[in-house]
């Protein structure tokens, strides 16, 4: 038994207590349910994406991938379901089609160009 | 041949296997700042208390010339020891043979080990430092991951599961971990991702190092992966064994006593730690420490989703688990992060007999559309579930602002928690006091010639009748209004009485806990 007391008492003295400097972080207020509260921000909080109201007339990539091959032009009238493009990611050919009708203002990406995620290929007017 | 020359040829044998993947391997091992996977249990585990098993094992594989090649115990070590005095089942990948790629046999001594735990009823402790799937081995790697991840599954909350990442952890590989207790990581050596760089670019084009994707400051501080940070592999260890004297070595078992010790109360002064005015800070460790045996506490997660505090602690030699709002980040809201983190340590305590202690001040639930988008609902109702499925003892201190949805989930009396004390400075009401005169006296402050100075006064009148924690002291909400100094007496009694604590919940299969 008292060996294991010792042990125990070694245990305590493991690991120094750590400084809360170790945390990034940056002294702002927050605001919650009408009371400004004083208090640390992080870094994550700070980085955090401002919400924007999505524009149905732009046609984002919602997966990184290659154009293969593109199946209107600009100034042509499109229908809600009509074939816009294939996009190759994953190891898949994946047919993306005009969720909505209009005419087609702008294309920004060429056959065989590799595009990133969330990237603006076609847009609508 | 005689035994001796036996025994010598077995000294050989031993020798010829304990060098690992070779001189320059462990060279590279070395330059990398890394230990190699046996000083690390050794280091890791009571003096003389490792013991080897599988030295001999080899790999089966016949294809792409690997029956040419003999890789040392098939690139992993298991075996047994102690750590203070605690029986621990471990393994650990060694990244000097074929980079602790994970190939048919190298899955079989992780499962035997881990089986062997399980049948011990003691904890596991898995070093990761491996290249991912031996290719050449094909299907049967994969086998191997998936054998290890059943195991991980069917042993949580069965035994104590440690994973240590010590080098790189990837693709599927990073599951194990994921699927245990506690992840540990050191700077600059630990990298865990699903894809890595190389994917990243191929695909998105985007450049990105294995720091910045997946290092250790990345799961500690960004994703929550991560449980504990060490700058150094020693540190590290030094970690692990303190984790280790905080818990049971099963769900049948309790956490080993210590002698009970007073609380540093020079140091720590807790009446002195929590400003009146409740839009003021204040680190909510200070008060944990004011409580706690030798003052001691042990934080979890310390550098993710600060504004919940959780850790261990002791209560008069017994392990007791912390959850506190933390008012000094974030204002201490409940948000997606702080939710996850709280629910699951919950669950852990429960689920190891570890008693709940529940610190309480937070304004609510943190405004914002990236909040409500990212699923703050499902996430938030973690804490709920968890608290109200928990059998533990639950005790919660209410320090100062309680409102709303927030008091409801931080174990209150709704919730089934068995002692609810209140400090005098308690708020605890529907929501903050500006928020509640707002609507309450909206068309007074409205119509009044001067609308600020009406609000202000609404405020102020709603602040001194519902602001307090007598309103909910007279409905037995709260047990009892205590001073701050009672805090560590009431605490020890609860727990105390509660040791034989029975709730029992209706037979079923298992919950659905909001994932």
């Amino acid at each position: 038994m008292t060996k294991k007391k010792v042990e125990t008492e070694k245990a305590n003295d493991l690991l120094e207590d750590k400084d809360v400097s170790k945390i990034r972080y940056s002294s702002l207020m927050l605001q919650v349910q009408g009371a400004k509260y004083k208090t640390l921000l992080t870094e994550k909080y700070k980085n955090r994406k401002k919400w924007e109201k999505p524009d149905v007339n732009q046609m984002f990539s919602d997966i990184p991938g290659t154009v293969v091959k593109i199946y209107v032009e600009e100034g042509q009238k499109v229908k809600e379901g009509e074939l816009m493009m294939v996009l190759e990611a994953m190891k898949m050919k994946n047919k993306i089609y005009f969720p909505v009708d209009g005419t087609v203002k702008k294309i920004y990406v060429k056959e065989e160009e590799r595009v990133p995620k969330g990237f603006l290929m076609i847009e609508l007017k | 041949m005689s035994l001796k020359r036996k025994i010598l040829e077995l000294q050989k044998k031993r020798e010829k296997v304990l060098q690992g993947g070779g001189e320059k391997a462990i060279e590279k091992q070395v330059a990398m700042g890394k230990m190699t996977a046996r000083e690390r249990i050794i280091t890791l585990l009571d003096e003389n208390s490792f013991h080897e098993y599988d030295l001999f094992v080899e790999h089966e594989a016949r294809d792409f010339n690997m029956d040419k090649k003999t890789l040392h115990g098939d690139g992993v070590i298991i075996g047994t020891g102690t750590i203070f005095g605690a029986p621990i089942c471990i393994y650990a990948q060694d990244f000097t043979v074929a980079g602790g790629s994970l190939g048919l046999m190298h899955a079989r001594k992780i499962t035997k080990i881990m089986d062997h735990a399980m049948k011990m009823r003691v904890p596991i402790i898995g070093i990761n430092d491996s290249g991912g799937a031996r290719i050449q081995e094909g299907v049967n790697s994969l086998a191997g991951y998936g054998e290890i991840f059943y195991r991980n599954t069917i042993a949580s909350g069965v035994i104590p599961q440690i994973s240590v990442i010590l080098g790189p952890c990837a693709g599927g590989a990073v599951y194990s971990p994921a699927l245990t207790d506690f992840v540990f990581v050191v700077d600059k050596i630990s990298k865990m991702f699903i894809t890595g760089p190389e994917v990243i670019k191929t695909v998105l084009g985007e450049e990105i190092s294995m720091e910045d994707l997946g290092g250790a400051r990345v799961h500690s501080e960004i994703t929550g992966n991560a449980h504990f940070y060490a700058e150094s592999e020693i540190e590290c260890f030094d970690q692990i064994k303190k984790l280790i004297t905080y818990i049971p070595w099963n769900n049948s078992k309790k956490a080993q006593p210590f002698d009970a010790k007073e609380p540093k109360i020079d140091q720590y002064k807790i009446d002195e730690i929590v400003p009146g005015n409740p839009k003021e800070p204040y680190d909510v460790r200070d008060v944990v420490r004011a409580i706690t045996d030798d003052s001691d506490f042990f934080e979890i997660q310390e550098l993710w989703a600060s504004n919940m505090v959780i850790g261990f602690g002791r209560l008069n030699g017994q392990t007791i688990g912390f959850v506190c709002n933390q008012p000094l980040v974030l204002a201490g809201v409940l948000d997606v992060d702080s939710s996850c983190k709280a629910a699951r340590f919950i669950r852990y305590c429960d689920a190891f007999n570890i008693p709940i202690v529940t610190l309480v001040d937070l304004p609510g639930y943190l405004p914002g559309v990236d909040q409500e988008h990212a699923g703050v609902i499902r996430h938030g109702a973690k804490v709920l579930y968890a608290y109200s499925e928990a059998t533990v003892p639950k005790v919660t201190v209410i320090l100062r602002k309680a409102y709303g949805g927030g008091y409801i989930a931080m174990n209150s009396r709704h919730l089934n928690a068995d002692f609810v004390f209140a400090w005098p400075g308690a708020e605890i009401a529907v929501m903050g006091p500006e928020g509640a005169a707002n609507i309450i006296f909206r068309k007074e402050i409205m119509e009044a010639k001067d609308p600020e100075k009406m609000r202000k006064q609404k405020v102020k009148e709603y602040k001194e009748k519902f602001a307090n924690p007598y309103v909910a002291a007279a409905k037995g909400y709260v047990d009892s209004v205590i001073e701050p100094e009672e805090t560590r007496k009431l605490l020890l009694h609860a727990i105390e009485v509660s040791q034989n604590k029975v709730d029992r919940r209706p037979i079923k299969k298992h919950g659905i806990p909001p994932f």
